[in-house]
């Protein structure tokens, strides 16, 4: 698919719709509006980036996409589902099958292997034992780690761990990766090679990627499409012309 | 997620601190351990007890009595029932009534009399007892060396063992050790020794002592029945030397010389009662003293003794007097019992302790598998898992403890009952629901303790399980 039409056609199904989107929690006497009215579409294989500073609301409004927390008040709306409305079950279900998370920190399980980490996603789906092992190794093998099968987290690089969550991300072939600073642990060379993978994904896989960030710069290269927070509220949303250069000159050189 | 891999994720976050998850399955363990040993102990006595009682043969057993003998177990009977003297006689017709009933295997005189023994020359005064033929398969004679009477009018004897020894000129010391039935046994088996008694005869007037039934006139002449009383001698065979108990509570066992019932009516020995019969409305068929009772189980005992009563007789039945024995072993298992789960109570706050603790270790965990798709049920019952499988293995490893505490318990028992020269006892015994028991119970314990960590593990928000660092 040629990416410069990709634009005009993601408009076509919205996949991720909010409707004064509100976040609050209290903290001491002070009321902490984390994410406040915060109305927004994607459409399904868009690229998306979310930027703002420290505070700004970006990690909570990721987490209310996740299933992670629930909104105070609004909605938030994945293919047609209002996430508020579901159940603890049901919401955990959602977290299985439709999105992969990817985190700054990893967030590996320390006692696993690497196999053991990928695989767990699959346990939780309850696939079968031995269809198990397969889709893990093919998932780490995906992201170039068959080597690294029975290592365990700390046995490996920041890059290494990064990308072996990417694979977890995947076992369940969900339509939405939410990445949370994917990069804020990593040196830029090896940050690079993990954006390359996610932006592999969002062509080849047309998975629907949601990144938080605050490097505009990073989010400039490979995001299609900006949107800019501040102490909780929606500041600016604009798509990304580079971004599409970006990416046919990346397609060009392979 | 399915359950075999929550087991096995359990087992291996169990693993993962393999120190405090054994020391918390230890503590289990050693719960199910005290357990296990308080309650095979309790049962272990109980069991001596019920062999001893059993030994005696009491449980099926009721002894009867008429109410025309003053000695009537229960005197309090004598209030209720007729008057001593219009209540039936315990003679033979009666006898035969009473082993018809249902449920009575046989019934049959307790025969008894003091004779004097003749052995190598030397006299000894004894109390001799008839035995019937059905207590060759008594288990009170379990333990006996040679053989039973060969048949049931023979003339042979069994010899109780301290008679045996008294016979040898070997009489019990304090200290020494005492001789074995088979030792005892050895010189005395196939000897022959001489027992002289008093026969009671009819006198020529009467010429009735055979007779079979019993003629009212005969009971109600005032005149009594006349006899007289003859001594005999006799030789038997020694064919037996038994372990019965002396002072055991069953009738028989009271005498140190045992002859075949058949042969002791055959010799129509003086019974104390006869003497009573002269003095009262007696007739000319002997009376009994008493007449014991078998019933086919312990079950039908009341049954039958109602019966019985019924009839006219007193009787009597350990079953009255084991009840409250069973009683204080009842109480005594159950305290057993509580001071076994105390400790199983002290394991499952360890459980808590561990679990709970981990929940606190494994926040970010929790959070982590929450973020990729873990419901709470599934957070749940890994930790539920966990306390499961805690469970399972300290109760199997508290079993065998137990198990072995109470052998060792049994071993420094029996050395203690060498020294103190008393035969070696089985004072412990672990049965089969006692170990399944156990091992569910441990299981329920620790499911019950893991409930509340897995439920707060659950519950845990993901959110800020991940921001904590």
């Amino acid at each position: 698919m040629p990416t410069g039409e990709g634009e005009s056609s993601l408009k076509n199904s919205i996949a991720i719709r909010t409707g004064n989107l509100c976040r609050h929690y209290p903290m001491g006497d002070a009321l902490i509006r984390a994410v406040d009215g915060i109305s927004v579409q994607v459409s399904s294989g868009e690229f998306v980036a979310l930027l703002g500073t420290s505070g700004s609301g970006k990690s909570s409004l990721l987490n209310l996409i996740a299933g992670l927390d629930r909104p105070t008040s609004g909605t938030v709306v994945v293919q047609e589902n209002d996430l508020a409305k579901l159940s603890r079950q049901e919401l955990a279900k959602y977290r299985l099958h439709t999105v992969g998370m990817v985190f700054q920190s990893f967030n590996l399980i320390p006692s696993m292997t690497l196999l053991e980490n990928v695989e767990l996603p699959l346990r939780f789906a309850e696939v079968d034992r031995g269809k198990r092992e397969g889709l893990a190794k093919q998932a780490l093998d995906r992201v170039g780690l068959s080597a690294r099968l029975r290592h365990r987290p700390t046995e490996l690089s920041g890059g290494e761990q990064q990308r072996a969550s990417l694979a977890r991300a995947l076992i369940n072939q969900p339509k939405f990766l939410l990445a949370d600073e994917p990069t804020g642990n990593l040196d830029s060379q090896t940050g690079t090679e993990i954006m390359n993978f996610i932006r592999e994904f969002n062509e080849t896989l047309g998975m629907t990627i949601i990144m938080v960030t605050h490097e505009r710069t990073l989010a400039e290269r490979y995001a299609r499409r900006m949107i800019f927070l501040a102490d909780g509220r929606l500041v600016g949303d604009q798509s990304n012309a580079v971004s599409a250069g970006a990416a046919q000159e990346r397609g060009g050189r392979l | 997620m399915k359950t075999y891999d929550m087991a096995e994720l359990a087992v291996r976050n169990l693993r993962e601190s393999i120190l405090r998850n054994s020391l918390t399955t230890v503590g289990i363990s050693v719960g199910v351990a005290s357990l296990v040993a308080m309650l095979s102990l309790g049962i272990g006595l109980q069991q001596l007890a019920g062999r001893r009682l059993q030994k005696s043969g009491l449980f099926d057993t009721v002894v009867v009595t008429s109410r025309r003998d003053l000695r009537g177990f229960n005197h309090e009977q004598e209030e209720n029932g007729p008057s001593p003297a219009e209540s039936p006689v315990l003679n033979e017709p009666a006898r035969l009534k009473i082993a018809q009933l249902p449920n009575v295997l046989e019934a049959y005189p307790d025969i008894r009399f003091v004779s004097e023994i003749r052995y190598e020359g030397k006299p000894y005064l004894t109390m001799m007892a008839g035995l019937p033929f059905s207590a060759r398969n008594n288990d009170a004679f379990d333990g006996m060396q040679g053989s039973f009477f060969s048949s049931e009018t023979a003339t042979e004897v069994i010899l109780q063992k301290s008679f045996a020894a008294q016979l040898l000129g070997k009489t019990p010391k304090a200290g020494a050790e005492e001789a074995s039935v088979a030792e005892l046994a050895k010189p005395l088996l196939g000897k022959q020794l001489t027992m002289r008694y008093a026969e009671r005869t009819a006198t020529p007037a009467t010429g009735k002592k055979d007779a079979p039934s019993v003629d009212p006139a005969e009971i109600d002449n005032p005149g009594g029945p006349a006899y007289s009383v003859v001594s005999r001698e006799a030789t038997l065979k020694i064919v037996g030397v038994c372990d019965l108990d002396p002072d055991s509570m069953r009738g028989q066992a009271r005498a140190r010389i045992f002859l075949p019932l058949k042969l002791a009516q055959n010799l129509h020995v003086m019974q104390p009662s006869d003497l009573r019969d002269t003095t009262n409305a007696g007739g000319s068929t002997p009376a009994y003293t008493t007449v014991e009772v078998h019933v086919k189980s312990p079950t039908q005992v009341q049954a039958v003794e109602d019966a019985i009563k019924k009839m006219g007789f007193n009787t009597f039945s350990i079953v009255d007097a084991t009840r409250s024995l069973r009683q204080f072993f009842a109480v005594l298992d159950l305290f057993l019992g509580i001071f076994g789960s105390l400790a199983l109570a002290v394991a499952s706050i360890g459980i808590i302790n561990t679990l709970v603790m981990a929940i606190l270790e494994r926040r970010r965990e929790i959070g982590i598998m929450k973020a990729i798709g873990a419901s709470d049920g599934d957070v749940k019952g890994l930790f539920f898992a966990e306390a499961g499988v805690m469970g399972v293995f300290g109760g199997f490893v508290g079993v065998a403890l137990g198990w072995t505490i109470g052998r060792v318990i049994n071993l420094g028992t029996n050395v203690y009952l060498k020294r103190q020269h008393f035969p070696p006892e089985q004072i412990w015994f672990v049965p089969w629901w006692l170990v399944l028991g156990a091992i569910g119970f441990a299981i329920v314990v620790s499911l019950l303790s893991g409930l509340y960590p897995a439920s707060r593990a659950a519950r845990l928000d993901p959110v800020q399980a991940l921001r904590y660092e």
